[in-house]
């Protein structure tokens, strides 16, 4: 089975805010990482091509230094890394992202399946998954908690829902987003970060894709951000003092409203 | 691309102090882009003598934007029962077709579900287009989306709106990429230009440490999922008069690759703690199981749901759906209380946005009291009991 992994690198959300005074955003001590939903997608297609033979590769599409991430990948078990990179690529919604990231995969052959994280922390948007697999016209499910079984040309899994849960079996080639119940990433090994360290990272430009440069981009994004602020900071809190039956009477209070 | 005017730059810097992705660098006295620049604008404002810009994107030939009118909210339904999102996006598409001078239709698709049409009247809708067939019993991704891109590009409407929910945010990105459309994920506030229609969508990015306004300016739909509890639904009025259309299809587009198994609602672990007006969570502090019994009886005691930080769910003391924060949920209550949550980033974004927080935690310097409104420092085995048995006086 020839698994295609799509991942991003993003900032660590945790050290992502807006300075209030200049409404620009604070840049320093952020650290890039790999999106934690992809290195579940990751760790699922590595176990796939355990128990069934195959290779995987993974995809990016980012600056250069989103090879980063590719070779972490290579060091937790894939096989191929492939970083699709273009100043034209700058400034792409989902609707573009999708678009360059299909042209990608056609262009290295395409795959028997697709994995995705649920949804990037940095965008939190979850469109890119069923967004490629519309551009591949290849059926697909989102946040798949658990592989139950995988054929040469089918694959069982079941999809989490808000109010349960639904048993999918489809057809291969396919694409699945997944949630982090799905497994529990495995660290890279010595030997996979010396393999890492020597593999050599394919980088694919707008050119090398055939991509129409209309639809990558700025260009191709039928969404624009027209600002970006600060959210409102919360009023006043209230800290209560005093033994625990008095802290709970004042709270209780407070809370008539809800009760 | 951003382009550099260099007879105008004076090479201040300014630039390269506002760019959020460190990718412009004044270099010989002129800015230079990097790689990573994203086109976001930011340096585009700054700059005080105008020498940066970003070129404009005209809409492409043949796109006629006044041909789109419309408000529709596609119903989500699973199990014969319609989803609380999808009043609340009833409440919201009723304000914005009022302001925009335009009819509000509701999608709803499904098998034997004609009955739930009245009550989506009731609630706001003008119209109902009503697609009952037994393909669409079960959510399926491919036929669901089959569906709603040919109604939708049959009836044109400007504005699509959906829930922010394991269907909601499955289904529309695949319509929206058929479509040519803009989407945009989970917003948190909407509001429409009179003038042209233009949809204000409102979200937050950056797990919640940033908000963005976003536009659609060059096609239609637009688009829109919306998170659940942030609108306010209409209170049902059965004097409200409405249209049902039943819609007939050709069956190619009813045709399925998805087969469904089996369909699980778990009530015991499986609930959308998303839905709930209240909701208690737990957290590291209960030290087991038995301590998490604790908040399973506040919770019951104000009717509210559960929910759990990161390493309550990965103890086992509660299922990954009540998971709230970056690798789980994102909820917006009325009332939160997290019980023994020390509060990390990764939670808070998860749930900041609830009206009212309130903390219990026994660590005065625990950052959750930062998000909180209200906090209380103390044993939670101490705690709990107490406002158990004091909530149950205060209603008496």
């Amino acid at each position: 089975m020839n698994i295609v992994v799509c991942v991003k690198q993003v900032p660590d959300t945790k050290d992502v805010r807006l300075d209030p005074k200049t409404n620009t955003m604070a840049r320093e001590g952020v650290k890039s990482i790999m999106n934690p939903f992809d290195r579940h997608a990751l760790e699922e297609a590595v176990c796939l091509k355990e128990a069934h033979g195959g290779t995987v590769t993974v995809l990016s599409m980012g600056p250069p230094q989103a090879a980063d991430v590719l070779r972490e990948s290579i060091a937790c078990g894939a096989d191929r890394g492939v970083l699709v990179s273009d100043r034209g690529f700058a400034g792409a919604d989902t609707w573009a992202t999708s678009y360059t990231l299909a042209k990608a995969i056609e262009t290295i052959g395409g795959a028997d399946l697709l994995l995705c994280g649920k949804q990037a922390i940095d965008g939190d948007t979850a469109q890119v998954g069923p967004g490629l697999a519309a551009r591949m016209k290849i059926p697909y499910v989102t946040c798949v908690q658990k592989t139950r079984e995988a054929g040469d040309d089918f694959i069982t899994v079941e999809r989490m829902m808000d109010d349960g849960y639904d048993v999918v079996r489809l057809p291969l080639p396919a694409l699945l987003t997944v949630v982090k119940d799905i497994n529990e990433p495995r660290v890279p090994s010595l030997k996979g970060k010396m393999r890492a360290k020597k593999a050599t990272i394919e980088t694919l430009s707008a050119e090398d894709i055939g991509a129409d440069p209309n639809c990558i981009g700025l260009a191709g994004s039928p969404t624009q951000v027209v600002r970006v602020f600060s959210p409102e900071a919360r009023g006043d809190r209230e800290i209560f003092t005093g033994s625990a039956d008095e802290q709970v009477q004042q709270l209780v209070d407070r809370l008539r409203v809800y009760l | 691309m951003l382009q550099v005017d260099c007879e105008l730059c004076i090479g201040c810097g300014l630039c390269e102090e506002s760019c959020p992705f460190d990718a412009i660098e004044v270099v010989d006295g002129c800015a230079v882009v990097g790689d990573n620049c994203t086109l976001c604008g930011t340096c585009v404002d700054a700059c005080e003598v105008e020498a940066l810009s970003i070129d404009e994107v005209d809409a492409p030939a043949g796109v006629n934007l006044d041909e789109w009118s419309g408000i529709w909210v596609f119903v989500e339904c699973r199990h014969g029962e319609v989803a609380e999102v999808s009043f609340e996006l009833l409440g919201i598409g009723r304000k914005l077709a009022d302001d925009r001078g335009c009819g509000l239709s509701a999608v709803l698709l499904g098998h034997d579900v004609g009955v739930l049409s009245e009550r989506l009247i009731a609630q706001g809708a003008d119209t109902v287009y009503l697609v009952d067939r037994p393909e669409l019993a079960d959510y399926r991704e491919d036929v669901y989306g089959q569906v709603l891109e040919q109604l939708i590009s049959e009836h044109k409407p400007e504005v699509v709106l959906a829930g922010a929910t394991a269907i909601g945010r499955s289904v529309i990105p695949q319509v929206a990429t058929v479509l040519g459309a803009g989407l945009t994920a989970d917003c948190t506030e909407l509001a429409i230009r009179k003038e042209d229609g233009m949809l204000l969508q409102t979200r937050p990015a950056f797990g919640g440490n940033i908000m963005a306004t976003i536009e659609c300016p060059r096609s239609r739909p637009q688009m829109a999922t919306v998170r659940p509890k942030v609108m306010a639904p209409l209170d049902p009025d059965k004097s409200r008069s409405g249209e049902v259309i039943r819609v007939d299809l050709d069956e190619a587009i009813c045709a399925s690759n998805i087969e469904i198994l089996e369909s699980v609602s778990d009530p015991q672990d499986q609930v959308n703690i998303q839905e709930f007006e209240i909701l208690v969570a737990g957290g590291r502090g209960l030290e087991g199981e038995e301590g998490f019994t604790l908040v399973r009886e506040l919770a019951e005691e104000l009717g509210g749901g559960l929910a759990a930080s990161r390493a309550a769910v990965d103890s086992g003391w509660i299922g990954y759906p009540h998971q709230v924060g970056q690798t789980g949920k994102t909820v917006c209550p009325k009332l939160y209380i997290a019980c023994g949550i020390s509060g990390a980033i990764q939670h808070t974004i998860g749930m900041r946005s609830a009206d009212t927080i309130v903390a219990i935690n026994r660590d005065t310097d625990a950052p959750i009291f930062d998000v909180a409104t209200y906090g209380i420092v103390g044993d939670l085995f101490e705690v709990l009991p107490t406002l158990i048995e004091k909530i149950r006086e205060a209603r008496k």
